[in-house]
């Protein structure tokens, strides 16, 4: 059989090699892969300030009005000898849901791996715009800093939920923030901006930039996955920044967008926030399930399970999300006959869903499964994304969700497919690292990660839906305050100490991180034996990534091909005696 | 979980719990058939020497099905939910007993219309945090907020329901059992939130008249305050 390789490695050589210096590689880049990195790193270290958040929460929740061990330094009247007052405890969860949401969750998913991938993914030099993709990075840094810069603030940070609900947020008198919550809006609406810069390069870059012989449908799902969230940003963001835009008139200029005493009107504040904040939720997950099928495929070394349904279940998913969001506010005082409406909505947008899980289950049906770090990272994530998506039919259905709305059953939902997503992320670190580093990170300390990991997350988050049955509100800084709360208090600090666990099992992935970056094993051109784009080149590929730029002559999942003697074949490798090798199945 | 859920004692409440179990147990089944099928395969088609995977892309018919028969269930579930959600929530019954609650930071202010049964008058009764009312009655909440948005949470009564400032929601139940329940805020507040919260008690028809005896002065727009 007489082949070509168009891998870029030999060729790579070749490409023109440019010194730019410290400050053009490694801070102010314009290559994506650069760029992706600098997402990436800082998306885990807001998740160590988003997770420490998490903990004090977790401690109050457990042994309310105690003094938090190793927190006695925090000055009054933000915490008292280390212990916790309500409105610390109020910035405490909202701070943590902003900050893993928009600092952690997108950084990394969207900014790092969509960086990261694309080009790489669709045999790109770059991104369409390397500038506009550094600008988006430093835009972003800036929108951190300024949520970080309102914990020093007079007043503290934001304590109204990330969600923000007017009229508490809008006026300073009923929270006694000021500055804290008009910086939350400052940096949300410089984030937007630094999305929107993104989600404009990723939209251009894929459209116009694929290789040749890379149609829409050979592109990999995670790619997918990556235009669809980027499409979703593009059109939910402004809503964000105008809705927050008016926010911040009532706060400061006076305005009543919000404010009943003026003319305004609250639920104007929840319609808002929900038509941008459910296409968010997708934005957010849909990356994670787009990692999770790549994955998936390779190490059950068998092309994906219906690969035009996982495409087009994303962009049903994309296209509903649009007519969702009064799910929120079943019980806001909205007309109730909008809550049938948005009912039926949004069961049927659990079917897209229920597709997606139904398929990953279909690809591993017949596999010859490698259980590699990766993969068990991606197996979490469907094992989570189970229940997290099964327990959002109770409230999708309005009567339950009169009684389950804004409890911990709600927490318990949103944490196992938003805080889900932390599986899907540990997967791509652990699956791209080899081509974002050059080197392997440990296998053996990656499956204990996973083992801890996944057992303390689901004694941390499982235990919270019985507490949300037993009515437990959310939010709620003192739960021995409620007599119906107080049998429930064991659970509670059941899942304090198992949250605690959860916290230390990421040192070995920190250890192994590090010191694979420093010290792990040489990565090779194509570790994991998978055909997408990115693994045709160097690890880490150069600048410019491909020596020749690839030619795409198959859908990028044939794995265990009768057509080949090894059980994957490239999307980029041609089969010399095979004329018709290159149409897609 | 049935012991989770806290005692019902509400008119809706059974039916609020009827749809939560049938819910629970098609979620129960799907979760089962997902995860075994699942460890199922992990174990059988774990690597091993020699073997090569099936090469599939997939199989129409099976995605179909598993298209359609979720899509059926998510429909029935929707047309079971409107019934119930139609009648707490669109089509209330006449009230035999009507109160006030005006929600603000943190507590829930009470009015009681006073013999003339009208609000604004001078025989109308106000109390923080003590909601007395008959049991066996179709009781009528006319809430409002102060402030913010709270949530009037009845557990035991499977009742919750947002206070927006600015708007007057009509909320009703009927309590089935005397006792006292606890009613929590449920919508963040401000730094008072955790603890904002009162008492409802289901009186007979006797001790609510007994309570009112002895609660009530005998002159009008009396404050007292209550809670416990």
């Amino acid at each position: 059989m007489s082949e070509t390789t168009a891998t870029g490695s030999a060729q790579a050589a070749h490409a023109p090699h440019v010194e730019l210096g410290f400050w053009r590689t490694y801070l102010f880049s314009t290559d994506h892969k650069m760029i992706g990195r600098q997402f990436l790193f800082l998306g885990l270290f807001m998740l160590v300030i988003g997770g420490t958040l998490a903990m004090m929460m977790r401690w109050e929740l457990a042994w309310p009005e105690t003094a938090v061990p190793g927190f006695r330094w925090v000055p009054e009247p933000y915490m008292y000898e280390g212990i916790i007052p309500p409105q610390t405890y109020n910035a405490l969860f909202t701070m943590h849901a902003t900050i893993m949401i928009f600092l952690v969750v997108m950084p990394i998913m969207v900014g790092g791996f969509g960086n990261f991938l694309i080009p790489l993914m669709i045999g790109a030099r770059d991104m369409a715009f390397p500038k506009l993709n550094l600008l988006s990075f430093w835009v972003g840094l800036v929108a951190g800093l300024v949520m970080l810069s309102s914990f020093f603030v007079p007043g503290g940070p934001a304590a109204s939920g990330w969600t923000a609900y007017a009229p508490l947020s809008a006026k300073t008198a009923y929270t006694g923030v000021e500055w804290g919550q008009n910086l939350w809006i400052i940096s949300l609406i410089i984030l937007g901006i630094s999305s929107l810069m993104g989600s404009i390069n990723y939209i251009t870059t894929v459209v116009n930039m694929r290789a040749p012989g890379m149609t829409y449908f050979r592109m990999p799902l995670v790619i997918w996955s990556l235009f669809i969230t980027a499409i979703l940003l593009l059109l939910a963001l402004p809503v964000l920044t105008a809705a927050l835009a008016m926010l911040l008139f009532d706060r400061l200029f006076g305005t009543s967008f919000f404010i009943p005493e003026g003319g305004g009107e609250p639920l104007l504040w929840q319609h808002l926030f929900w038509f941008f904040g459910h296409p968010e939720v997708y934005v957010l997950v849909l990356p994670a399930m787009g990692v999770t099928s790549d994955i998936l495929s390779t190490f059950s070394r068998k092309p994906i399970f219906g690969y035009h349904a996982m495409a087009f279940s994303m962009i049903a998913i994309a296209f509903l999300s649009w007519v969702v969001w009064g799910h929120h506010m079943f019980i806001s005082g909205m007309n109730p006959v909008m809550g049938t409406a948005f009912m039926m909505s949004t069961m049927v947008i659990a079917v897209p869903s229920a597709i997606k899980t139904f398929n990953w289950l279909g690809t591993l049906w017949g596999g010859s499964i490698r259980f590699t770090s990766p993969m068990l990272f991606a197996l979490g994530f469907v094992s989570n994304f189970l229940i997290g998506g099964l327990s959002g039919i109770f409230m999708a259905s309005t009567p339950v969700d009169i009684f389950i709305h804004d409890t911990y059953y709600i927490v318990a939902h949103f944490h196992y497919v938003v805080a889900g997503i932390i599986f899907a992320l540990f997967a791509a670190v652990y699956y791209w690292f080899p081509k974002m580093f050059g080197r392997t990170m440990n296998e053996s300390w990656g499956k204990i990660h996973f083992i801890l990991t996944y057992t303390f997350f689901n004694l941390t988050f499982f235990p919270m839906h019985i507490l949300g049955v037993g009515g437990h509100m959310r939010r709620i800084y003192n739960p021995l305050q409620y007599e119906f709360l107080q049998p429930l208090q064991p659970l509670n600090i059941f899942m304090t100490v198992s949250a605690f666990l959860l916290a230390l099992s990421q040192i070995p992935f920190v250890a192994n991180f590090f010191w694979s970056l420093f010290a792990g094993k040489k990565a090779e051109e194509n570790p994991w034996r998978a055909n997408t784009l990115e693994w045709a080149t160097s690890s880490p590929p150069p600048h410019g990534n491909f020596g020749a730029v690839p030619v795409v002559y198959r859908a990028p999942y044939e794995f265990s091909s009768p057509e080949v003697k090894e059980d994957w074949l490239p999307q980029n490798r041609r089969l010399g005696t095979e004329s018709t090798a290159g149409r897609s199945h | 979980m049935l012991r989770w859920l806290p005692e019902n004692v509400s008119t809706f409440g059974g039916e609020i719990d009827s749809l939560f179990y049938i819910i629970y147990y098609l979620t129960g089944a799907a979760f089962i058939l997902v995860t075994v099928l699942m460890i199922l395969f992990l174990v059988m088609y774990r690597h091993r020497e020699g073997r090569k995977a099936v090469y599939s892309h997939g199989n129409t018919a099976l995605e179909l099905t598993w298209t359609i028969i979720p899509a059926v269930i998510f429909v029935a579930l929707s047309f079971m939910s409107v019934t119930t959600w139609g009648r707490i929530k669109a089509h209330a019954p006449p009230a035999d007993f009507q109160v006030q609650v005006t929600a603000k930071q943190f507590n829930w202010e009470i009015v009681y219309p006073g013999p003339d049964k009208k609000f604004g008058t001078e025989d109308d009764f106000q109390v923080d945090n003590d909601l007395h009312v008959p049991v066996h009655k179709v009781v009528h909440v006319i809430l409002k907020s102060k402030d913010v948005i709270h949530s009037f949470f009845l557990p035991n009564l499977r009742l919750k329901q947002d206070a927006v400032p600015g708007r007057d929601i009509l909320v009703w139940f009927e309590v089935t059992k005397p006792g006292k329940y606890e009613l929590p805020c449920a919508e963040l507040c401000g730094f008072g939130h955790s603890g904002m919260r009162g008492w409802l008690y289901a009186d007979g028809p006797d001790d609510y008249q007994k309570w009112v005896q002895e609660t009530w002065p005998g002159k009008s727009q009396a404050r007292v305050t209550g809670g416990s």
